[in-house]
């Protein structure tokens, strides 16, 4: 089975949203939530880099590890995904994720948030492929369909990959070797305790 | 405008003469037209002074009839041989390191990696956090480990204790007079912080052992379900646990004032000393406890708030630290409540009554906590036989 990553070139990402507003439009994302953002960082100085960020489906996920309700799943392509039936919004998972990507709607009593979203690799959720509740609960199902998650797949510089992790890993290393240069795999030293040597 | 323009001007200006110049020094140099025409290619732009010229035998096609052929088979060369031009560093590839090892240094360092976005969620920012790997260490490994032996220690070491000294009788038994020990107001608010407190502890305890103990137990859902309502219970409580606090703070408070009194019941073994060092209303160790509840308490309640309406004063990071202190601190008010309760109830022979009815048997009272007994007898006598300066005026 392929292990799936999500890789962003942070030399090519042009800052323009276009992933986030895929994900959001392809999952119907509720409004204040973000699966996807892109991160600036130096901006507006000498170095600036943007890099799309949003789950990176870790290697022995910390967001799994801390949960007091263990409503984490892993799957055969190695993605992280969660049963929102399961979940009680208690944002654990958020103190432990290195990236930041647990989402939470606000609702409920003080800062009682309602069950947490996150990126699905678009991959939806424990629910029968395609339902009608998956994408409700979970958005789209590309991956069953046999397609790769919709931010990775518009993305105009194709700054953000997906897909196997070897494959993914191979073209970037391609092209850094074509022009030059890259700061690498933003996120992947914690997500896969690997590198990326080019 | 006019900049436009103007620039435009002096360059159709300048171009005749410029020409005219160059037609005036040929004859002069007295050189074959042909290298005016054709100058070297110069060593700087990559030629190597082979005197290659670059080709252009194009064959200029009328417009209107491209000849794709003629274009096909002469394709235009470039001079060679070319020394390549290394590509420079962009500007943005200057100074900076390479992700992974910006990662492993921050990481090493515990910073975070931080940018800008352009969505109002600015927690989003933060785009790697290494702490996160150190709390979760905390969460799974410290506080479990920590509560596990604070609890169970506790409970272990009281289990021992009783088994060494067993309930701690009235020496003098019972009198059959009772003494009023503990009003209204502080019973009542005594319980409401008990119940909360151990409401508090258990759905607390859920969250971090739940997972282990529980949900094999009962099942993922039915687990899901007692959590939830668990965490409504550990929110909703923590106001009556405040409140009861900041209320056992004014009615107690000028009895735990340390004293003399107090070293000299610690000096003399505290709570294994044998027979009863004195004591006023409240002896040392019961000090102790009061001011570690009313610290403890503090720190777990002002932690408890930060955690229940997140990110509204603190970063991930004081999100964490707020878990952490909250975590910790509850564990061993915990422990330390094990033990009050113990002491309260199975380990001194009528200490509960004071909590329950309010009133204690007299030779209870006395052993226990002497000075209070005497001061509370001197008080009762001012009531019965008031001194004689305090006689009402004109009785006589």
């Amino acid at each position: 089975m392929a292990r799936l990553k999500f890789l962003c070139d942070a030399d090519r990402c042009i800052e323009c949203n276009a992933c986030v507003t895929a994900c959001k439009n392809e999952n119907e994302v509720p409004w204040g939530i973000n699966r996807r953002r892109v991160v600036t960082i130096n901006d507006g100085k000498p170095g600036e880099r943007s890099i799309s960020m949003a789950c990176m489906h870790c290697t022995d996920a910390p967001c799994a590890a801390v949960c007091p309700v263990s409503c984490f799943y892993g799957t055969a392509d190695g993605l992280v995904l969660h049963d929102k039936d399961l979940c009680i919004g208690c944002g654990y998972c958020f103190y432990a994720c290195p990236f930041g990507a647990p989402q939470y709607p606000r609702v409920g009593n003080f800062g009682g948030r309602g069950k947490m979203d996150k990126c699905t690799y678009c991959a939806g959720g424990p629910q029968a492929d395609n339902s009608a509740v998956e994408y409700a609960q979970y958005g789209a199902n590309r991956l069953a369909e046999g397609k790769l998650p919709l931010c990775a797949e518009m993305c105009s510089t194709k700054a953000l990959l997906a897909g196997d992790g070897e494959i993914i890993a191979a073209i970037y290393k391609e092209r850094v070797q074509r022009r030059g240069y890259g700061s690498g795999a933003w996120g992947w030293r914690t997500a896969y305790k690997e590198g990326l040597a080019v | 405008m006019m900049r436009r323009i103007l620039p435009l001007a002096l360059l159709l200006l300048a171009a005749p003469a410029a020409q005219a110049q160059q037609n005036a020094q040929e004859p002069a140099a007295g050189a074959p037209a042909v290298q005016a025409i054709a100058p070297e290619v110069g060593a700087g732009r990559g030629g190597t002074g082979g005197g290659q010229q670059p080709v252009t035998t194009e064959p200029q096609a009328p417009t209107g009839s491209p000849t794709p052929e003629a274009s096909q088979t002469t394709p235009p060369q470039p001079p060679t041989p070319v020394t390549p031009i290394p590509t420079p560093a962009p500007f943005t590839d200057r100074g900076q390191s390479d992700a992974a090892e910006l990662e492993l240094r921050r990481a090493l360092r515990g910073g975070m990696i931080e940018g800008a976005v352009t969505i109002p969620n600015q927690t989003a920012a933060v785009l790697i956090q290494p702490e996160g790997r150190d709390w979760r260490v905390f969460r799974n490994s410290t506080l479990g480990w920590t509560g596990a032996i604070a609890v169970l220690g506790m409970l272990a070491a009281l289990a021992l204790f009783y088994l060494l000294k067993g309930t701690t009788q009235i020496e003098s038994g019972r009198s059959g007079r009772s003494i009023l020990r503990y009003g209204g107001l502080e019973r009542a608010n005594h319980w409401m912080v008990a119940t909360s407190f151990v409401l508090l502890g258990l759905s607390g305890l859920n969250l971090s052992y739940g997972r282990y103990l529980l949900r094999p137990l009962i099942g993922a859902e039915a687990f899901t379900s007692l959590t939830f309502w668990g965490q409504a219970v550990h929110q909703y409580l923590s106001f009556p646990f405040t409140i009861g606090l900041a209320v056992m703070l004014a009615v107690w408070l000028r009895e735990n004032l340390p004293t003399r009194t107090d070293l000299a019941w610690l000096r003399a073994g505290g709570p294994m000393a044998r027979g009863h060092p004195p004591a006023g209303k409240f002896n040392a160790g019961q000090k102790l406890l009061f001011w570690f509840v009313i610290g403890g308490g503090a720190l777990v309640a002002a932690s408890g708030y930060l955690l229940m309406f997140p990110f509204t004063l603190t970063d991930i990071a004081g999100q964490q630290w707020a878990h952490m202190a909250h975590g910790i601190m509850a564990m061993l008010m915990l422990a330390a409540i094990l033990a009050h309760i113990y002491i309260g109830t199975l380990g001194t022979e009528g200490a509960f009554e004071g909590m329950s009815s309010g009133r204690v048997d007299y030779h209870y009272a006395k052993e226990h906590h002497r000075l209070w007994v005497e001061q509370e007898m001197a008080k009762a006598q001012e009531v019965v036989a008031p001194p004689a300066r305090a006689r009402s005026a004109g009785a006589d």
